[in-house]
């Protein structure tokens, strides 16, 4: 009942206090070190920097973000790297300048960065808007970029309205017609709305922007293809950061795009936190059952101290190794005869019989199975005895004290073994990749369509989003902060689900005051 | 409060002769052994009802292993096995007859550590009467009032019953053990050195209740302190590496122990 003394080493002890305290500094060290780097490189992302107008030794001029400087490699200097954006004119959007080189250097006001849904984005000046076909004889510099907000803000609105309509009306017609094809009501009604949309969809074609790079070369932008514009070296410091938390609601928010290098990682964390959180479900009972019987019903003989150490030893098994099974057992084992069973309308293509969400919480319960026994296990073997023979002196039967004084006074310790297998599981990628996650899947796995769980999708995941933005783009440069930034924000999510069930714990624990008295 | 009745120790010293229909546990023969390992021989001894009945001796004799025969205790323990007989109002509680959880039912248990269960004060108290079932809303707040109310304890928690069994000091907590246990109306209440972890207060407290509640049903108290067999008590028995020693009613014991080893002990002069 009392608190077992800590022992102490007296700082006096000399080299082993210094040691021990050494090592904590270390540790603790490399660890705030690395949470800042990501947490820098990740933010930072979102900062509309500035855009720098390069005037060259041979006259060229260009303009970008500068990114990074590295020493020029055998010779003196430096060679700083440029974000140019422009994919379109030529092909390469970096560009590695020599520091040497750069004859002189401006930020004029009159830079604009449009963020476009293809070639990523544009460096350049505005020229004109208007309809297609515009003539530019009289560049009007000073009302042209109200005028492409006012656009912009009219082109959003359409969209809205036309994704209003899809989702509200266009697409509960279609099911409608789907499942009873002679519904004559519903088809002109879908005609009708078609039309609409068409007609939302013409309203937003047929404007552009006349907009010229600061080499001189121009380009007619249409302007439903820009999501986005700004120009970043006449903002404020306070509009500059509205604007990168507006960046930061955007990447959180939206899907991904472009080949997931750009956009957002909405999906991604959706279907994280969704799969972590089967997971538990799946993993707790499983867990807790297993520990109660060898806790409380097995006989404690060797068989049963063989079983332990099994489990034990199976936390270590690699969790790719787990995958492989899972692969087997749940995909081409299980998931195949479901689909011959069940879905045999929908064959040759699989429903069950492909990785899912489904098949990636249970191969993850499996993974975090032995951690949620030991933890189990180990609470139910602290609670003292005397708390089972007086519940057992009281008439209750062994079931009876177990679900009624034991289990509850566990439930600590079995939220502990939930906090250390979601630790493990929402940082596992490996074997997620043999049993479905999806490089990309837009449509998360939970909507309003029956039977709104869907099980058997494909779903998104932040760490296989990192490695899949980090190794798959076409973009190294421009991927690398969208992976700092997804995996800072995996590291949030996974702190923010472990401080929940943290959470969880202390609440049990408080509500009868174990924190005061731990039995 | 009425005086035992003069009873005659036996020659060996180890029975009483009340006669037997005032005894409301006998135990014939018992011994018991923890996987080999002989923990008692041979104890032989009747329990007169509502009375209090102090077990004393050494640490380790073998008083916590015999109080926890009397409700089966054992049972759990794969180690333990026994021999002999115990007969709790003529029937043999080892007897296919009886049920286990009904015998604790009737033999009820307060243990040396508080052990309030997770729950709220009422709740503890309200356990044993729900495990049991078929009782009102009612009726479950008046016996978990009378049961408070016989523990000593109904005073100080009536306006906190819904708090945690947790948030009480030790010797309420004790207390709230003894209520738990009586809610369910035993015939026969064991307790195991219930004061031994209280201060001297508390104690006192606890002390007295047991001499108050003998008027209801039998108490079996085990006990390192003496002093607290003297108080307490109406008879006594001494045991001594798992042997019954001196059973007597608790003036003849303290006062002209009729052997030698019962007389070293209680004086102190312990082989
Ligand atoms: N569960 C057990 N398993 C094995 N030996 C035990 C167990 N409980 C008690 N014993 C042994 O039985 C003897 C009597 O113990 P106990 O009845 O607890 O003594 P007391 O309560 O008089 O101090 C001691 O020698 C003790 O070591
Ligand atoms: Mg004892």
């Amino acid at each position: 009942m009392k608190r077992r003394a800590v022992r102490r080493l007296p700082r006096s002890e000399g080299p082993w206090a210094w040691l021990a305290a050494g090592s904590v500094a270390v540790s603790l060290l490399m660890l705030g070190g690395l949470l800042l780097l990501i947490a820098v490189r990740g933010l930072g992302h979102f900062w509309p920097a500035s855009v720098a107008l390069v005037t060259l030794d041979d006259g060229r001029a260009i303009a970008g973000r500068a990114t990074r400087e590295l020493p020029l490699v055998g010779q003196e200097g430096n060679e700083r790297l440029y974000f140019t954006g422009n994919r379109d004119f030529d092909g390469h959007v970096w560009e590695w300048i020599p520091v040497s080189a750069i004859a002189s250097q401006q930020r004029p006001v009159d830079l604009v960065v449009l963020e476009r849904r293809r070639y990523g984005d544009f460096i350049g000046r505005l020229v004109a808007v208007g309809p297609v076909g515009l003539s530019v004889d009289h560049p009007d510099q000073e009302a042209v970029w109200p005028r492409l907000q006012a656009r912009l803000q009219a082109q959003q609105a359409l969209r809205d309205e036309r994704d209003r309509l899809v989702r509200d009306t266009l697409r509960p017609l279609v099911q409608r017609v789907d499942a009873n094809p002679g519904d004559h009501d519903a088809r002109e009604a879908l005609a009708e709305v078609n039309d609409k949309v068409r007609a939302l969809q013409a309203g937003m074609h047929g404007e552009v922007a006349i907009v010229e790079s600061v080499g001189g070369r121009r380009l007619e932008q249409p302007l439903d293809e820009v999501l986005r514009a700004w120009r970043p070296n006449a903002m404020s410091p306070v509009e500059k950061l509205m604007a990168w938390a507006q960046n930061v609601w955007r990447f959180l928010s939206e899907g991904p795009r472009d080949v997931n290098a750009t956009g957002g990682v909405w999906p991604a964390i959706f279907g994280t936190v969704l799969m972590v959180l089967l997971m538990s479900l799946l993993v707790t009972p499983f867990g807790v059952l297993a520990a109660v019987y060898l806790n409380e019903v097995a006989h404690q003989g060797r068989m049963t101290h063989l079983v332990r150490i099994a489990v034990r030893n199976l936390a270590g098994v690699p969790s790719i190794v787990y995958g492989v099974f899972g692969l087997g057992v749940f995909v081409y084992g299980i998931g195949s005869s479901l689909d011959e069973w069940f879905f045999s309308d929908a064959l040759p293509s699989p429903t069950f019989g492909t990785g899912g969400l489904l098949w990636a919480s249970l191969t993850l319960a499996l993974l975090t199975l032995p951690v949620v026994i030991v933890a189990t296990e180990e609470g139910l073997a602290r609670i003292p005895v005397e708390q089972r023979e007086g519940a057992l002196a009281l008439g209750a039967t062994r079931l009876e004290t177990l679900t009624r004084v034991v289990l509850p006074m566990a439930v600590p310790a079995m939220l502990t073994g939930v906090i250390l297998a979601v630790a493990r599981a929402a940082g596992e990628v490996a074997p997620l990749m043999l049993v479905g996650v999806a490089k990309l899947a837009p449509q998360v796995p939970v909507d309003g369509e029956f039977p709104y769980l869907h099980l058997e999708r494909k779903f998104m995941h932040l760490g296989y989003h990192i490695y899949d933005t980090a190794f798959h783009g076409n973009d190294v440069q421009a991927a690398m902060p969208v992976v700092y930034a997804t995996a800072l924000l995996l590291v949030l999510v996974i702190l923010l689900l472990n401080l929940t069930a943290i959470l969880l714990r202390h609440y049990f624990r408080a509500r009868h005051g174990v924190l005061a008295r731990q039995p | 409060m009425s005086r035992p009745p003069r009873l005659q120790p036996a020659t060996s010293g180890s029975i009483i002769d009340f006669p037997p229909e005032a005894s409301c546990l006998a135990i014939e023969g018992l011994s018991l052994a923890y996987g080999g390992k002989s923990a008692l021989r041979g104890i032989s001894l009747r329990v007169p009802r509502h009375r209090v009945t102090a077990f004393i001796g050494p640490s380790g004799c073998g008083k916590s292993t015999l109080l926890r025969a009397l409700n089966r205790l054992h049972d759990l323990n794969e180690e333990a096995s026994h021999e002999g007989r115990i007969l709790l109002e003529g029937q043999d509680i080892h007897s296919p007859e009886v049920a286990v959880d009904e015998l604790r039912r009737r033999v009820g248990m307060v243990f040396q550590v508080p052990n309030p269960f997770p729950m709220s004060i009422y709740e503890n108290v309200a356990f044993g009467l729900r495990l049991q079932g078929g009782l009102t809303r009612r009726r479950m707040d008046d016996i978990v009032e009378w049961a408070l109310d016989a523990a000593a304890l109904w005073g100080e928690v009536k306006d906190r019953l819904r708090a945690s069994a947790w948030s009480l000091s030790g010797g309420q907590q004790q207390r709230l053990a003894i209520a738990r246990a009586l809610a369910v109306r035993p015939e026969v209440l064991l307790l195991d050195e219930p004061a031994s972890a209280l201060d001297p207060i508390s104690t006192l407290k606890i002390e007295e209740l047991i001499r108050g509640l003998k008027s209801q049903l039998t108490l079996i108290l085990v006990t390192h302190n003496m002093q607290q067999a003297a108080r307490v008590s109406d008879y006594t028995a001494f045991l001594q590496d798992g042997e019954l020693v001196e059973y007597a009613p608790t003036d003849n014991l303290f006062t002209n122990p009729s052997l030698r080893r019962t007389e070293n002990y209680i004086t102190g002069r312990m082989a």
